[in-house]
């Protein structure tokens, strides 16, 4: 499937899905003179919908979903699982040491770099942000179960 | 006029006063500094440094958050001419004939006319900022809900009318941003919509959290999987000096890229992100040698970089004399003087003359201390980036984590953030522009908000929007662009049908 034609059926079903979950909300659409909650999300949805529909018909691509160029997939993967990590982490763990985890991680394990600079690189980045953000421009980051 | 050069003095006593100078210097180099790292731009840079400003006075917070803005606009240019990285959207353009300037030895050159040519434009739009405020204010008090709503929706229509690609396309963006702006409480009526029992949710989604991902994110995905990082230029200070040919050819784009990019800046839109698209085009279109753009043109880096600035300086027009922002910068600018207890808007300069003149003072200084730092310091604002990109990026994205995360305190943006980095992501490889989405989030509930009182003021006749003579000269212009987009795209299909009918003749013959 060519690319434009993907897309735009992908706009086409997201607008349906915001028409039906404003209508299983129960948000009331209201009248011309008062419009309700529902109001613009069906206009803006209404949009979206002729939107996709022009994308895929007016569709000038001539590059398909699997040619579109996902060669760093891999990498992709590997730095979003650490972000969720960090997302995960990050109230449970404390900064410092979810933050050096994760650079530790994307360092050591991703980009295969060697043990001791990425140890070093990992805690000095963790610790010098939180230095800087936490002690100094009073940034209020978490503290973890251990006190850091 | 005389009023107006009193005003300036009580400005400049206010911006030439040591601490109010400190904290512009600070503002500048901290955003310089923001600007020459790729994926962490102006908006991560100001909301990085919003919380630090609380402790502070409103005239000194916003003076160093505009340091932060216009310091980081500059920065950018530097990666993108010395890397191919553009170190947030605007710098774009400067990266096409920046990059091959520097490939050429030129890369000092086209550093040094970047910083001139953004400092001719910073300073002379700052006059514009100047004398058109006040009138703007004026002017503002004729502006109702019809007319916002007009005005606001020519701004997304000019965005994507400008596009590099697609129109549909970027309409199609801007929808789905403005969807993304339905999320939270419904001001009007208290409903939650779209939250799905998040709390965090209520207030909608944050403009930081979508912009970082979207942009900062969504780079660090695309670049740091490449089997090749690219290559660092390091330029040598002898180098930094343009021959006389190339002051002559870039002294022209200059002048265009200022007027263009003020006139652009104080439209609704990402403003300075149009600028330089459009910049790039006019330029292009006005050389004798357009076959030299994407070949290191002069005026390919001069325009661009110009309109960048002097964009900038138009941006804060809206927004500090009808408290619109016209774009996700200033729409953080403007949440920030919010919290600051500042209003803007058109009592502003009645009310706070020596705030709303002491920021403009501040950026003619923000303007000479940007050029010192830009010249002489290149050199060692580069030295950030031969950190090879493995450990580069890690580091971009603790900052942009730490960034979203200090807005709000709340790991929901960190979440959001991600998943934008992913859509981000995603829509680069399907060719769709991510910009309208920001601009359509940061626009939703001002133009639901108007046209919700539009329609309640004309008991639901939308003939108001037309009645109105604002709003309808607005509404015709906006039109006037989708009727240029669609003649275009038909005069496109009857080039490409002709072209087959002489290919068909040729293989009869």
């Amino acid at each position: 499937m060519r690319t434009d034609r993907a897309s735009g059926v992908v706009l086409a079903l997201l607008a349906a899905a915001v028409l039906e979950e404003s209508w299983r909300l129960g948000l009331p659409l209201g009248t011309l003179a008062t419009p309700g909650p529902a109001y613009m999300p069906a206009v803006l949805a209404g949009g979206l919908l002729v939107a996709g529909v022009l994308v895929a018909a007016l569709s000038r691509s001539t590059v398909t979903l699997g040619e579109a160029g996902w060669s760093e997939w891999r990498h992709t993967v590997a730095i979003l699982a650490t972000c969720a990590f960090v997302a995960l982490g990050l109230e449970r763990l404390g900064y410092r040491l979810t933050m050096a985890l994760a650079c530790a991680v994307l360092l050591g394990a991703v980009e295969r770099r060697r043990l001791l600079p990425t140890l070093l690189f990992a805690a000095g980045l963790a610790g010098g942000t939180y230095f800087v953000f936490d002690t100094i421009l009073r940034v209020q980051l978490p503290r973890g179960p251990f006190g850091f | 006029m005389l009023e107006t050069l009193g005003n300036l003095g009580l400005g400049f006593s206010v911006a030439l006063s040591p601490p109010i100078l400190m904290y512009a210097f600070a503002g500048c180099v901290v955003g310089t500094l923001v600007g020459v790292l790729p994926g962490v731009g102006p908006l991560a840079g100001i909301s990085l440094l919003l919380p630090a400003t609380f402790g502070l006075d409103a005239t000194r917070a916003i003076v160093m958050l505009a340091g932060i803005y216009y310091g980081a606009m500059y920065g950018g240019s530097t990666t993108s001419i010395l890397m191919r990285i553009p170190g947030e959207a605007a710098s774009v353009m400067t990266c096409i004939d920046g990059y091959a300037m520097a490939r050429k030895g030129r890369g000092g050159a086209a550093l040094a006319i970047s910083a001139v040519g953004s400092y001719v434009a910073g300073t002379v739009s700052v006059l514009g900022l100047m004398f058109l405020a006040p009138p703007l204010a004026e002017f503002a008090l004729r502006f109702g809900p019809p007319e916002y709503l007009a005005l606001l929706l020519f701004g997304l229509l000019v965005l994507a009318y400008m596009s590099a690609g697609s129109m549909v396309k970027s309409l199609a963006m801007a929808a789905f941003g403005l969807l993304l702006g339905m999320v939270g409480i419904d001001q009007m009526s208290g409903y939650f919509r779209f939250a799905y029992g998040f709390v965090e949710l209520g207030d909608g989604l944050g403009v930081v959290p979508v912009a970082v991902g979207l942009f900062g994110v969504a780079e660090i995905l695309a670049t740091a999987g490449k089997a090749t990082p690219p290559a660092v230029i390091r330029p040598r200070l002898r180098e930094l000096l343009p021959s006389r040919q190339e002051w002559r050819e870039s002294a022209a784009p200059i002048g265009r890229g200022t007027v263009l990019g003020f006139a652009i800046g104080i439209l609704p839109g990402s403003a300075h992100i149009i600028s330089s698209f459009v910049s790039y085009v006019v330029e292009k279109r006005l050389s004798r040698h357009p076959e030299r753009f994407g070949q290191g043109a002069v005026a390919g880096v001069a325009g661009p970089e110009s309109a960048n600035n002097s964009a900038t300086s138009g941006a804060f027009v809206p927004m500090l004399a009808l408290g619109v922002p016209s774009g996700p910068i200033p729409a953080v600018m403007l949440a920030a003087m919010m919290v600051h207890g500042v209003s803007p808007g058109p009592m502003l300069i009645q009310q706070q003359p020596e705030l709303f003149w002491g920021f403009i003072a501040s950026m003619y200084v923000g303007n000479v201390v940007l050029l010192i730092l830009n010249l002489p310091l290149v050199g060692v604002f580069v030295n950030i980036l031969r950190v090879p990109y493995p450990y580069l990026y890690p580091a971009i994205l603790v900052f942009c984590i730490l960034g979203v995360y200090a807005v709000n305190g709340s790991v929901v943006d960190v979440w959001i953030m991600l998943a934008m980095g992913l859509l981000g992501w995603v829509l680069r490889k399907l060719d769709f522009e991510t910009a309208p989405i920001v601009l359509g989030l940061v626009l939703a509930p001002m133009i639901e908000l108007s046209l919700r009182q539009s329609l309640a003021m004309s008991d639901g006749r939308y003939a108001i929007f037309v009645q109105r003579p604002i709003s309808a000269v607005l509404l015709a212009m906006g039109l006037g662009l989708v009727l240029l987009n669609l003649y275009s795209f038909v005069r496109r299909g009857l080039d490409w049908r002709a072209r087959l009918a002489l290919a068909d003749k040729g293989e009869e013959a």
